[in-house]
């Protein structure tokens, strides 16, 4: 714990967290004053966005769920766990900017970026749910039953319910990730998002964002069994299936544009290629790669900090119902944003520097540990002679608390580092920026070269995160809600 | 002098009723032993007597109720939380100082738990954990206190040190024993409950052994 605030600090110092705008305070003031009252009206096709929000994310996560499914299936092979961890290592953002050179902005790029990822993490889910069973039901089959019947009979159905609230939860961060594919031209809200700031309409932002909010808090109500298949079907026919160019484009992109400059060209050489290799890695990699690290260790100290300021915020130790429903809607609303749409808010209030980026990932990440701490104190009982108020925070709350709240730090760590790359397209120079600009620049050998590389850094993550979590002997089943 | 007075009170949890009837109060000076058979009422009985206590008991519960990350030195201070505030507390959590280590020496002496006393109470045995807790109800220093099985986990020896430790900080006590024994020779008066009612309330003077089997007896 010391030794990861001491690298923080060292981050902090190093940092860029300069505000470079000219007049945040009056930006802020105009941001507020945009919610009352909110323009609904005034947001082209506001229903059109909506409707293609759910639609990419309800035929995103549904095939993942599929995929993911039967990847769990064989999750026994190596092979299979590797590419889980591969494809679930690259960031839905940046397999959304691959299938734009492939298929162009149709639907197929918007499924894809969301159905591939989700898919490594749905394996990898599903196969620790059926792994932690108990095996006693198993054991206690007759000899001759088959291992489909096995399965079929007494697997599936004890996981059942666990599938299913995992899926419910993965199709609400579906909708965080539809929404922000918006922001690289698909038709989804992040588009208008990025309309109505850019004008400084920021009474049609707030409408936007409230539309958001109520969409994924009344999730429970709408993602219901028997209205899936409707959704499904509707979200079908409206898509523009179309805008499906798959081309010599794509081609080209596979066999040519992603292949390193040196390697492609008359008379390649090993060396050449070494010296790209070098260059990359020196001018671009090695400070995109470190400066993700500082701002992943920035935001997870501070994060921390979060954590155990919000966590009291829904704790029946603390609050009773009124107070704790307060608490909810607000760690409700930080959970719901997504940290790209939050810093990319901050940046146009603040300006380019790592500050937005830091405080996004924060606020998002507190809100979300500080959800699971504090509900893991609901079944906490104390003693009835106690102590109450701040004694009890420091002396009762916390100590208990602590350890569960780093377990979910640490597993948390790895989801901050794959948005730290990404935030790279928000002004902070990591690996996201990088990217960005090959992409820019039309150098698709470069860019893939670095998107390969933030999946070894996020698997590394990974793998420290467990490892860490292991020597303390911290447990690592997250229940998720 | 009547420290906590009872008289004809309905116990329950959830409209059922676990304790009917009780009248009883609980004079200065007191060690009284609560016996019975398991389920039979005690720990309710006390819960009863320490929200009507309130502020003038110390309480030491069944299951300890000890925080396993703070250590021993932590626990038993908080046995007087209430007398500063949550600065003061702050203070004491994060560094000591040395007059309330002394303090906790002194109550954790004669409970043969000195050596541990900076040790994480979720790493003691569990008969080292019931004694933090009794050290805990000897610190806070009220005026009766109220122990549920404060010797359940601990052999015959160590058990009647714990309780001269016990007693020796309070001339008011409510002791909840299974141990016949311990009872005969702790205490000044005998509250044996069956089946939710007293079904039997002497001077330890006027009783013989044997009249508690009716006690426990189905």
């Amino acid at each position: 714990m010391l030794c990861g605030l001491a690298a923080a600090l060292f981050a902090l110092a190093t940092a860029d967290i300069a505000v470079t705008t000219a007049d945040p305070w009056r930006e802020l003031g105009r941001l507020v004053e945009g919610l009352f009252p909110p323009d609904f009206l005034a947001v082209e096709s506001l229903g059109e966005a909506i409707a293609f929000t759910v639609a990419f994310a309800l035929i995103g996560v549904a095939a993942a769920n599929l995929a993911g499914f039967l990847l769990a299936l064989a999750f026994h092979l190596a092979l299979v766990r590797t590419f889980a961890a591969v494809i679930r290592a690259v960031h839905e953002l940046f397999w959304a900017l691959i299938f734009l050179q492939l298929f162009g902005l149709s639907p197929l790029t918007g499924l894809l970026a969301i159905a591939i990822p989700y898919a490594g993490i749905f394996a990898k889910v599903y196969a620790e749910i059926l792994e932690e069973q108990d095996p006693a039901p198993m054991q206690a089959m007759p000899p001759g039953a088959g291992r489909v019947s096995a399965f079929l009979f007494i697997r599936l159905p004890e996981a059942w319910p666990h599938f299913r609230t995992y899926s419910l939860y993965r199709l609400e961060c579906g909708l965080r990730t539809s929404a922000i594919l918006g922001f690289l031209g698909l038709p989804t809200l992040g588009f208008h998002l990025e309309t109505a700031f850019g004008e400084g309409h920021y009474d049609q932002v707030w409408a936007l964002l409230i539309v958001f909010y109520a969409l994924i808090a009344t999730i429970r109500f709408w993602a219901r069994g028997w209205a899936i298949p409707l959704l499904f079907l509707a979200a079908f026919l409206i898509l523009p299936w179309d805008r499906i160019a798959v081309g010599a484009n794509a081609w080209r992109f596979l066999t040519h544009d992603i292949v390193p400059h040196p390697l492609r060209t008359e008379g390649a050489t090993l060396t050449a290629f070494w010296d790209w290799l070098v260059m990359m890695v020196r001018d671009q990699a090695a400070p995109g790669a470190l400066a993700a690290m500082q701002l992943s260790v920035i935001a997870l100290a501070l994060t921390c900090l979060l954590t155990f300021l919000f966590y009291p915020l829904i704790s029946p130790l603390f609050f009773g119902r009124a107070g704790r429903g307060v608490g909810h809607v607000a760690l409700v609303v930080l959970r719901s944003t997504p940290e790209y749409l939050l810093a990319y808010v901050l940046l146009q209030l603040w300006g380019p520097s790592m500050l937005p980026a830091i405080i996004a990932l924060s606020l998002h990440n507190g809100a979300i540990v500080g959800h699971l701490v504090g509900r893991f104190t609901e079944t906490m009982r104390l003693r009835p002679d106690a102590p109450r108020g701040v004694d009890r925070y420091f002396w009762e709350a916390t100590p208990r608390v602590y350890r569960q709240a780093l377990a979910f730090l640490l597993y948390r760590w790895e989801v901050i580092m794959r948005e730290s790359a990404i935030l790279g397209f928000l002004g902070v120079a990591t690996i996201g920026f990088y990217v960005d600009s090959a992409f820019a620049e039309i150098r698709y050998d470069r860019a893939l070269f670095l998107i390969a590389l933030t999946a070894v850094m996020n698997i590394g993550v990974d793998a420290t995160s467990r490892a860490i979590r292991r020597r303390l002997r911290l447990s690592t089943r997250i229940s998720v809600r | 002098m009547n420290l906590i007075a009872l008289s004809g009170a309905t116990v329950g949890y959830g409209g059922a009723p676990v304790l009917n009837d009780l009248s009883l109060e609980v004079r200065a000076g007191e060690t009284i032993a609560l016996v019975g058979a398991s389920g039979a009422g005690k720990s309710t009985l006390l819960r009863l007597l320490y929200e009507r206590a309130g502020a003038a008991a110390a309480l030491a519960p069944q299951d300890y109720g000890l925080v396993g990350n703070l250590s021993v030195f932590h626990n038993v201070y908080m046995g007087r939380l209430d007398r500063r505030n949550w600065i003061g507390n702050l203070r004491a959590l994060v560094r000591p100082a040395r007059g309330d280590v002394q303090d906790v020496l002194d109550v954790l002496r004669p409970l043969g738990l000195d050596d541990l006393i900076f040790q994480r109470a979720g790493e003691l045995s569990g008969g080292q954990m019931q004694r933090v807790s009794v050290a805990r109800a000897v610190y806070r220093g009220a005026e009766v206190v109220l122990a549920d099985e404060p010797v359940s986990a601990v052999d015959d020896h160590q058990s009647r040190d714990v309780l001269r430790a016990l007693l020796g900080g309070y001339k008011t006590a409510v002791l909840a024993l299974h141990d016949r024994a311990l009872a005969f020779e702790f205490a000044d008066r005998i509250i044996g409950l069956k089946h939710g009612r007293i079904a039997l309330d002497a001077p330890t003077v006027d009783l013989q052994p044997s009249q508690l089997d009716a006690i426990y007896a189905a």
